[in-house]
């Protein structure tokens, strides 16, 4: 009786999937679905069968107060909701949005949870599994101060996305939320795993539910929009899995182990041009998301055909995911590269993003399609920051990010509210709504001081951080100052672009007769707009409180990349090496180094052990063996 | 002796300052959120008519909110005077912002002597002009909104002058820009006031920019040391104890500041600075080796003779850097402190400081500082800091070899071949010429007229404007370091002062009139702050807010009596139009007159401007400190500018209420304000009779050596600044006095004459004869010049970028999708007609032989025993042929 007991318990996840399969379709008769159940079952039997014994793999001892499975919770809530969503009847649409809604919300709370702990140096909720041994890939997933507020943005906005399309979209609601959820898990996936095949997974899986959602409930021209941003994005992937694989490849003729570990592979000290090249095949593929002046120009496109929902999540987070990616990866794995391009990298992020982002918004008709250059402009303050690589800049972009992401997906969600009731975007229908709609008037002259940076509003802490940070820069040298004074003459244009919007649209007289009725802003959209203006202030005003969280973590980060820039410099032209924790502190002594040692130790937490370095001749035979 | 010490500010702590900028705000978010059901309510709709104010509920609210941040103010002010000289500033600080690296920036308040005037002026003349715009704007179906912001601006006007650091106060300084803007396009529904509007805030934006750049310099120049001429960021701000010194030593250090002042004015020569500079980065150097090396007790200082002191003695600390820090005392880690810390008493000997920053920032240390016994010693921040009295404090430290090593260190920088101080100085005069509409930014000022009467007088006379005046003054100790920016500021101020006192000239908006006024007044401030006299800077910013408020509230009267016989907006302020109201509003007339008299100083001196005025021409006459801009000739600028004012004010007055009524109607339909309205005229025209007096008058007239009272009061905030006049005499001063007043009263008598009560008839016509009327009347086309010049050119540079977006970028994108499908199409044209085509071919060939052969298989029996035949004929013929050839 026990032993049956145990063996159900053992074989728990093959008797649900059998009990699912029998169970929920509903058309076919019992046989049919007692034979798909059965075949369910034995389907999952033998994935257990063949799982690696080695589950675990050296876990690091969780912190106190640290539940190590919640942000696998995180990601795996919607991803499951996803899948169920496919067996979800799709005759009650009402189900399924507050299914949808109910899995959005309870993945926010959950991931409020990030908040309790103390965000030091170093990683937390860390979850490691073997996923595929034989090539060192492994299910590494977890967070620390410069991911943080990522994650709680994604979990912030998807919501709100969500509510947003329920109103305005009415058809195929069931591949809605599937999108949405599916979006969800992928986003969260890639601001979360440190395994670099894992994230190379959700960075592409992330394309297509955006490509779906655009693709199906765009507007005109929507198919060639999609397309676009799915090739765009896709052949900037390319360059990107190329030379993580050539940097895989250089880890294991190290090693003589496999790992596609974000913690491993930072280990990786490749020589000067080798890793340039490397560092431009990750950057570009970044660069694009961003996007990054010249790569951006499938943003307007997308933006202009993408549902209201789904441009709120591509503006809010999927963009971040970019940003995200180059300091962490493109900065963390090729700090030296990194730091010998910033200079050039920052002149394109003024030129190309502020200035020239904000000259081209100006002059758009379509106010989505302005909305998306500002976008451009925003985003060149964001990557300025990354680029002058100073703390406060680093800081100040990693805020700047945040707030983009609050302010722009406002201002999307503000563009939908009248797209419902006009269903045009054009600026010249329309002029003198604050008549007719006060309350969305203000909602909307809050959200333009937010997107240019008056005081009081988020967009004023992170812009300013940004700017100052850059000046001081070392990295910039004397295009420092230059680049930062034009960063600060951007903030007048967004003043311009802003204001003649607001001018053109709520001001003067009432002209267009169809714009006479428009109703104000319904329940739900006061209910979506509320928390976002909430944000604007909050950060506003207090923004130590997200700084305080990230602080240490850049301060870390920004110690350990001039660290490897040194041992980088050092290396030149050499031969590839792994970097040691010897070879990073050679300079320091003391309790300076103590700490710089405490503090490099706990960024590695988690990290794959490498094995005892092989004998001196074994590397070459590792070469031949590779080379077959 | 102590390693550092100096004139510090000591401060006192306040937990309640942030109240008044609070109710200010609270009155906004009611009104903003209340006043619109609140209006439609019917509640006190008789007792408001009464009053002739809009509804009740919205204006006590309004009112009441300003009422009691009046009465606050009054207090805090009051504690302030209570204090001892030296400790005359509050310090308030409420939450931490930004800690990062080089940044430190807390949400700090404070009240120091110099925003004690500013905030008496704001609250009170605030208080007042919103009495009078609740009965201005009574029929006004927007009210509350109206309300909502007027009080919202005066919550950004009390952050900027309460503002303890540069982030604070760039709040307010954007805050009452985006007021500006709102209050500007209050009637939005006309484009043209909405887009007055956008372009006050544009203006200022550019402004702003100049602002955060001047800011960027000078923290790039605290934070960084130059080692060997290369720039070495020094990320940390450094913590040092310094010494206060006594009053009697205070003095003293005054004495020596002048003594500097004059040195400095000896060496004017450049190369001298040159070497001046040099050493002084030397010596910076040397100095933060020794302050580096400090951590670890420095021997030297060790080794020096200790002063004798009774331990047990009281010492005092004050720290007010880094809000929320925790500062642990010799290592006394169960009772640590927590910044501010002011007054608290350790006692006297030696002690060390830790203190934990919290976050990624580093601990700072300060080992074995001295406290001298019954001293206040401070832990001043060096490097970096944005705290405007951290700052003034960190320039006046000086070394025991009585060096001011930070001060010179700043003063030592050089960036793009200038000086730093220099640029950054600079950089924040260009935000002030955007606030305060001074060449070349000044264009915002008249258009912003397009606002209601009320919000001209409040923000585009008494307040916001003055913003810049007020900052410039609030830096005295970084501009009086750099003569040459000083020379720009005054420069700017009278060049100012004169362009738009001749605009004023033939304006017949009487709006217009006082908006260049304005502008002009401004130029004055700046001459003022300029040429170092920055006490009489304020004195004139304030004397300025009362009478200009009277003037423009007047015009408001003029305008709200106006609209019974003209119901056009614009009409309704054309002088043309108007004369001889003298007899229908006789109140609005005399304050009208009475702020004439005090602004133009003709022709009867002694009201308020004459006093600020008059030492603003003196100082400016005899000042040391413009470097390349002689003093005489400022001077002559300003003189002309106020002869100038005299003209155009005395012209817009006899216009408007002297001579003969314009139409008829006037002495039938036109009446004079409700008494809310009045009454706020009277009391500032009051305060122009005596504000000047009061404040400005100084025994040193008749030969006594007693100050002004509000330069004695302004001194703490002012002491740090090292200027220098000349001792011209009193003879001279008088001479230059009286004889200003005389061409003032020469200036009115012109203007008498030509609009006076028994003008003639065709005034307009014998104006537009004089040279150059069409060009000043058109205001000299400058806006035309911008939007031909730089507007233009954005507007080009825009249309080709996004055209060029459209069709260059997207267009290689695009271009490379058409090529890939281009390639695609090739690429299957010749799979299909290619690959396939080959596969195809053998295919078809092997169908159309195996048509052919099959042909052949007829299964009759008579075909195949023909081919039988043929075949064996065939292999005959064969066997024939081989056997002939072979032979």
């Amino acid at each position: 009786m026990n032993a049956t007991l145990g063996a159900m318990i053992d074989l728990w996840p093959a008797i649900l999937a059998g009990a699912v399969g029998a169970l929920v379709p509903r058309k076919p008769s019992t046989w049919q679905r007692a034979g798909i159940g059965v075949i369910a079952a034995l389907l999952v039997l033998f994935v257990m069968k063949l799982w690696p014994d080695a589950a675990v793999a050296a876990a690091p001892s969780a912190p106190s107060g640290e539940w190590p499975h919640l942000l696998t919770f995180l990601i795996g809530l919607p991803l499951a909701g996803a899948i169920l969503m496919l067996f979800m009847p799709r005759q009650s649409p009402g189900l399924l949005r507050a299914m949808t809604m109910g899995i959005l919300l309870v993945d926010l709370v959950a991931s409020l949870w990030l908040l309790t702990v103390p965000m030091g140096v170093g990683w937390h909720f860390v979850s490691v599994h073997d996923w595929i041994p034989a090539l060192g890939i492994r299910w590494h997933v977890a967070v620390d101060g410069m991911s943080l507020w990522l994650v709680l943005l994604t979990t912030f906005i998807t919501p709100i996305a969500a509510y947003v399309s329920f109103g305005s979209i009415g058809t195929r609601i069931k591949d809605l939320c599937f999108s949405l959820l599916l979006l969800q898990a992928a986003m969260l996936g890639v601001f979360l795993s440190l395994d670099m095949f894992l994230f190379y997974v959700f960075w592409e899986l992330a394309l297509v539910p955006m490509y779906v959602m655009i693709g199906v409930w765009g507007s005109a021209d929507k198919i060639k929009a999609a397309l676009k941003f799915f090739l765009y994005t896709m052949g900037g992937s390319v360059l990107l899995l190329a030379a993580l694989l050539y940097l895989v490849h250089t880890y294991s003729k190290l090693t003589g182990t496999m790992s596609f570990d974000y913690l491993a592979l930072n280990k990786v000290l490749l020589p000067k041009h080798v890793q340039m090249m490397c560092f431009w095949g990750f950057a570009i593929a970044f660069f694009v998301k961003v996007p990054l002046f010249p790569l951006h120009t499938w943003l307007p496109d997308a933006h202009v055909q993408a549902p209201t929902g789904g441009s709120i999540i591509l503006a809010a987070i999927l963009l971040k995911m970019g940003t995200y990616a180059y300091m962490r990866f493109g900065m963390g794995l090729f700090p030296f590269a990194a730091g010998l391009q910033s200079a050039t990298l920052a002149g394109v992020a003024v030129f190309g993003g502020i200035l020239y982002g904000a000259l081209c918004s100006w002059k758009q008709d379509d106010l989505k399609r302005l909305v998306a250059y500002s976008s451009v402009a925003h985003l060149g303050y964001v990557m300025l920051g990354l680029f002058a690589g100073t703390q406060a800049s680093m800081q100040g972009s990693l805020l700047q990010q945040i707030n983009h992401g609050v302010s722009t997906g406002a201002l999307f969600l503000l563009v939908g509210v009248i797209y419902d009731r006009r269903h045009t975007r054009t600026i010249t229908e329309f002029g003198g709504l604050a008549k007719v709609m006060p309350v969305y008037t203000v909602v909307f002259v809050i959200i333009t001081m937010a997107s240019i940076g008056v005081p009081g509003t988020n967009g004023f802490v992170g812009e300013f951080m940004v700017i100052m940070g850059t000046y001081g820069s070392l990295r910039l040298g004397k295009f420092g100052g230059v680049d930062a004074v034009l960063a600060a003459a951007g903030v007048i244009l967004a003043a311009i672009y802003m204001l003649s919007v607001v001018q053109r649209v709520f001001f003067g007289p009432l002209k267009n007769p169809k714009n006479r009725d428009l109703p104000d802003l319904n329940v739900r959209e006061t209910l979506a707009l509320a928390p976002l203006v909430i944000m604007v202030f909050v950060i506003g005003l207090f923004p130590s409180v997200l700084l305080s969280r990230s602080a240490a973590a850049v301060s870390a980060f920004e110690m350990r990349n001039r660290l490897v820039w040194m041992s980088a410099q050092e290396l030149g032209e050499g031969e590839p090496k792994l970097v040691t924790q010897d070879m990073l502190l050679e300079g320091a002594s003391g309790s300076a180094r103590e700490g710089m040692a405490n503090t490099l130790d706990e960024m590695d937490r988690g990290a794959p052990v490498i094995p005892p370095p092989p004998a001196a001749d074994k590397p070459a035979a590792d070469k031949k063996e590779a080379s077959k | 002796m102590p390693e550092y010490s100096g004139p510090l500010q000591n401060v006192e702590l306040s937990n309640t300052l942030w109240l008044i900028p609070l109710l200010p705000f609270l009155g906004a978010v009611l009104n903003a959120v209340l006043g619109w059901r609140l209006q439609r309510s019917p509640w006190g709709k008789e007792q408001a008519k009464k009053l002739h104010i809009g509804h009740l509920g919205v204006s006590s609210i309004a009112l009441g909110s300003m009422l009691i941040a009046f009465a606050m103010s009054v207090a805090q002010v009051a504690r302030v005077v209570s204090l001892p000289h030296d400790r005359r500033f509050l310090y308030n600080h409420l939450w931490q912002m930004v800690r990062v690296g080089t940044f430190d920036l807390s949400f700090d308040l404070s009240l120091d002597v110099m925003s004690s005037v500013m905030l008496l002026v704001v609250t009170g003349v605030g208080l007042l002009i919103h009495i009078y715009a609740a009965s201005y704007m009574e029929t006004e179906p927007s009210y509350w909104r109206f309300f909502s912001y007027f009080n919202l601006f005066i919550f950004s006007m009390l952050l900027l002058i309460l503002g303890d650091n540069f982030l604070v106060m760039f709040f307010g300084w954007e805050g009452v820009g985006l007021c500006s803007y709102l209050l500007i396009g209050f009637w939005y529904k006309d484009y043209k006031k909405a887009t007055a509007g956008m372009k006050a805030f544009l203006t200022n934006r550019v402004g702003d920019f100049g602002f955060i750049t001047g800011m960027m310099i000078l923290i790039w120049g605290l934070g960084g040391a130059w080692a060997s001429g290369e720039y070495v960021p020094d990320q940390l701000p450094r913590l040092v104890a310094v010494t206060v010194d006594d009053a009697a030593h205070a003095e003293h250090g005054n004495a020596t500041g002048s003594h500097d002042a004059h040195e400095k004015a000896s060496g004017h020569d450049k190369a001298d600075s040159h070497d001046k500079a040099d050493s002084h980065s030397k010596a910076d150097a040397h100095d933060k080796a020794d302050a580096h090396g400090k951590d670890k007790a420095d021997p030297r200082a060790k080794g020096k003779k200790e002063q004798s002191f009774v331990p047990g003695d009281p010492a005092y600390l004050t720290f007010t850097a880094f809000g929320g820090a925790k500062v642990i005392v010799d290592n006394n880690t169960t009772q640590p402190l927590y910044a501010p810390i002011v007054h608290h008493n350790v006692g006297a000997g030696r002690h060390t400081f830790k203190v934990i920053m919290g976050g990624a920032t580093e601990d700072l240390e300060v080992a074995n500082a001295m406290f001298q016994p019954n001293k206040e010693t401070h832990l001043a921040a060096i490097g970096p800091v944005l705290s405007f009295h951290n700052l003034s404090d960190q320039m006046a430290i000086r070394n025991d070899k009585g060096v001011q090593p930070f001060k010179e260190g700043l003063a030592g920088k050089r960036l793009w071949g200038l000086s730093l101080i220099t640029l950054a100085c600079i950089g924040f005069f260009i935000g002030a010429t955007g606030k305060s509409a001074q060449i070349p930014l000044y264009v915002w000022l008249p258009d912003a007229m397009a606002g209601p009467t009320p919000v001209s007088a409040l923000i585009h006379a008494a307040t916001m404007v003055t913003a810049g005046v007020y900052m410039v003054a609030r830096l005295n100790f970084l501009f009086s370091m750099s003569p040459t920016a000083c020379g720009i500021v005054a420069m700017t101020g009278a060049a100012t002062a004169l362009f738009a006192a001749s605009i004023g000239f033939f304006q017949y908006d009487i709006k217009k009139v006082l908006a260049y006024s304005t502008v002009s007044q401004l130029g004055f401030m700046f001459i003022a702050v300029g040429v170092g006299a920055y006490w009489a800077g304020i004195f004139h910013l304030m004397t300025h807010a009362f009478f200009k408020a009277c003037l423009f509230l007047g015009s408001g009267s003029v305008i709200h009596g106006m609209h019974a016989v003209e119901h056009d907006a614009d009409r309704a302020q054309d002088m043309r139009i108007m004369g001889g109201l003298k007899a229908v509003m006789p109140l609005t007339r005399r304050t009208y007159q009475i702020a004439c008299l005090a602004i133009t100083a003709a022709p009867i001196p002694l009201f308020a401007g004459f006093w600020s005025k008059d030492e603003i021409l003196w100082k400016a006459f005899t000042t040391q400190n413009t470097g390349w801009a002689p003093g005489p000739l400022i001077y002559l600028m300003g003189l002309a500018a106020a002869l100038g004012t005299s003209f155009y004010m005395w012209r817009s007055y006899y216009l408007t209420f002297e001579g003969k009524p314009a139409t008829k109607d006037i002495p039938k339909k036109v009446h004079e304000s409700p008494n809310a309205m009045t009454w706020v005229l009277a009391t500032l025209a009051f305060l122009s009779t005596f504000g000047g007096v009061v404040f400005g008058f100084s025994s040193h007239f008749y030969g006594g050596h007693g100050e002004p009272l509000l330069e004695e009061w302004l001194h703490p905030a002012l002491r740090h600044a090292q200027v220098a006049f000349q001792d011209q005499g009193l003879a001279m001063e008088h001479a230059l006095m009286w004889g200003s007043v005389g061409l003032a009263i020469l200036s009115w008598r012109l203007a008498k004459k030509r609009y006076g009560p028994d003008r003639p008839k065709n005034w307009e016509e014998l104006e537009s004869k004089l040279p150059m009327f069409q060009l000043i009347h058109d205001k000299y086309r400058i806006d035309e010049l911008y939007q031909a010049t730089v507007i233009r050119a954005v507007l080009v540079l825009r249309l080709v970028l996004r055209d060029m977006d459209k069709y260059v970028v997207d267009g290689i994108v695009n271009a490379t999708g058409v090529a890939t499908r281009a390639t695609a199409f090739v690429n299957g044209a010749i799979d299909k007609y290619l690959v396939d085509g080959a596969v195809n071919l053998v295919a078809g060939v092997t169908l159309r032989a195996g048509n052919r052969i099959r042909q052949v298989q007829t299964g009759r029996i008579q075909s195949y025993a023909y081919g039988l035949l043929g075949g064996v004929a065939a292999l005959a013929l064969l066997q024939f042929l081989i056997r002939y050839y072979a032979r």
